[in-house]
């Protein structure tokens, strides 16, 4: 049982990276991965909020939204199959979850939010947040299946945009063509990352 | 103001692709390249849920309260997409499958987003929808390119057809397995991205 959802951890983390096999939250893993501090703190950012929204989608997938969930709450409403809400409630939630989040850490972790903060709202609609809660609908994963994932997930995107801020950083010493230079360049980084990143590919617990 | 419609419909092309310049909705760009059906059909999807969302953003422009209007539009937007997700389900079974997950992600594709935030709140429903095309349409021509280039190079064909025969089946042409995986989108997309700025150099960045 154990093994399994290690097993899971692994694939996430690396061998389906949300960044560089699904090519999921592009958008900041390019523009904020110009310095790795700011990279650490993006990614620690979507590390915990995918820890908590996927689970959350979870349950309101498993209760509220796939065929026959609400026959819990009345016999009758058994009959009813509202999954094609699904993308409007996932998004919604995540948009309300990080809104929580963000306030619980300025009440009560005050140094951490003053490190995050500026990312949380980002981070909204970041689309490997969404895209880790449709893959777990997609895969089917169970509560504890989806808890490791949206953490696996969360690792693997925060690993790979502190490794590219890295590179990036070493790059400014380097001499690129003109016309190469910011975008161009770190999209071809990114591909040889993603090379990299396959020979994990093989890899079986 | 024929020259403004002009403009908001052939800027997002090659002056101000949302893609290759703004840096925006490379997300879905990339997964969805390895063929050229798949490719197209997203294409469509983007262009209308754009062009869609800025309409309604720009004619409930003066409406939205401005400090809850990131949410009305991503429900505006979230609302959009179920309906293309649901058209798509109906009417292209097989591809949809294909698509997967990457049509729920529209929803976070930042064009859409940053055109609603960025010009349907300013401007005028008909502009803002000429200019939701426009950016949609600068989104499928990168997205069209990639998926041309991958999907000829690696498996000889385009829309399905085989154009090369494989080495495989008796032809002369050995498919590049690279063109098939992640990597491949990445470096064609920073290829692109370099030949738009040799074109017109005054995209480059100082960086």
């Amino acid at each position: 049982m154990l093994e399994a959802y290690l097993s899971l951890a692994v694939k996430a983390i690396f061998v389906e990276n949300m960044a560089l096999a699904f090519f999921l939250g592009m958008c900041s893993f390019i523009a904020v991965s110009r310095k790795v501090d700011t990279a650490i703190g993006l990614g620690a950012a979507v590390i915990f909020v995918l820890s908590v929204t996927v689970p959350m989608n979870n349950l309101i997938y498993q209760y509220l939204l796939s065929d026959g969930a609400l026959a819990w709450v009345a016999p009758g409403l058994g009959a009813y199959d509202l999954s094609f809400l699904g993308f409007l409630t996932y998004i919604g939630t995540i948009a309300a979850m990080v809104q929580i989040v963000e306030m619980t850490l300025d009440r009560f972790m005050p140094q951490l939010h003053a490190a995050l903060g500026v990312f949380l709202p980002l981070i909204a609609v970041n689309c490997a947040i969404l895209g880790a809660s449709l893959f777990m609908v997609q895969r089917n994963y169970g509560l504890a299946g989806s808890a490791v994932f949206g953490f696996g997930s969360g690792v693997g995107w925060a690993l790979a945009i502190v490794a590219l801020a890295g590179i990036r950083e070493r790059l400014r010493y380097s001499n690129v063509p003109a016309g190469l230079r910011g975008l161009g360049i770190t999209f071809i980084l990114t591909g040889l990352m993603a090379i990299g990143f396959m020979a994990f590919a093989g890899v079986q617990l | 103001m024929a020259a403004t419609v002009r403009h908001a419909l052939t800027d997002p092309l090659f002056n101000n692709n949302p893609i290759a310049l703004q840096v925006l909705g490379i997300c879905s760009a990339l997964a969805v390249t390895t063929r050229m059906d798949t490719a197209l059909v997203m294409s469509i999807a983007v262009i209308a849920v754009t062009a869609l969302s800025s309409l309604f953003v720009s004619l409930l422009r003066n409406q939205i309260p401005t400090n809850i209007r990131i949410i009305v539009q991503l429900t505006i937007i979230a609302s959009l997409v179920i309906v293309t997700d649901q058209i798509l389900k109906a009417y292209v079974f097989e591809i949809s499958k294909q698509l997967s997950v990457f049509v729920g992600l529209i929803i976070t594709n930042c064009i859409i987003m940053g055109r609603a935030e960025a010009y349907a709140m300013q401007n005028p429903p008909s502009l803002s929808l000429i200019d939701g095309i426009g950016n949609g349409l600068g989104y499928g021509l990168i997205l069209m390119v990639t998926a041309f280039i991958r999907e000829l190079l690696g498996s000889g064909s385009l829309f399905g057809a085989q154009v090369l025969p494989l080495a495989a089946e008796g032809g002369w042409y050995t498919p590049n397995g690279l063109m098939v995986l992640s990597p491949s989108a990445f470096f064609i997309i920073g290829g692109l991205i370099w030949a738009l700025r040799a074109w017109k150099p005054e995209q480059a960045e100082a960086d």
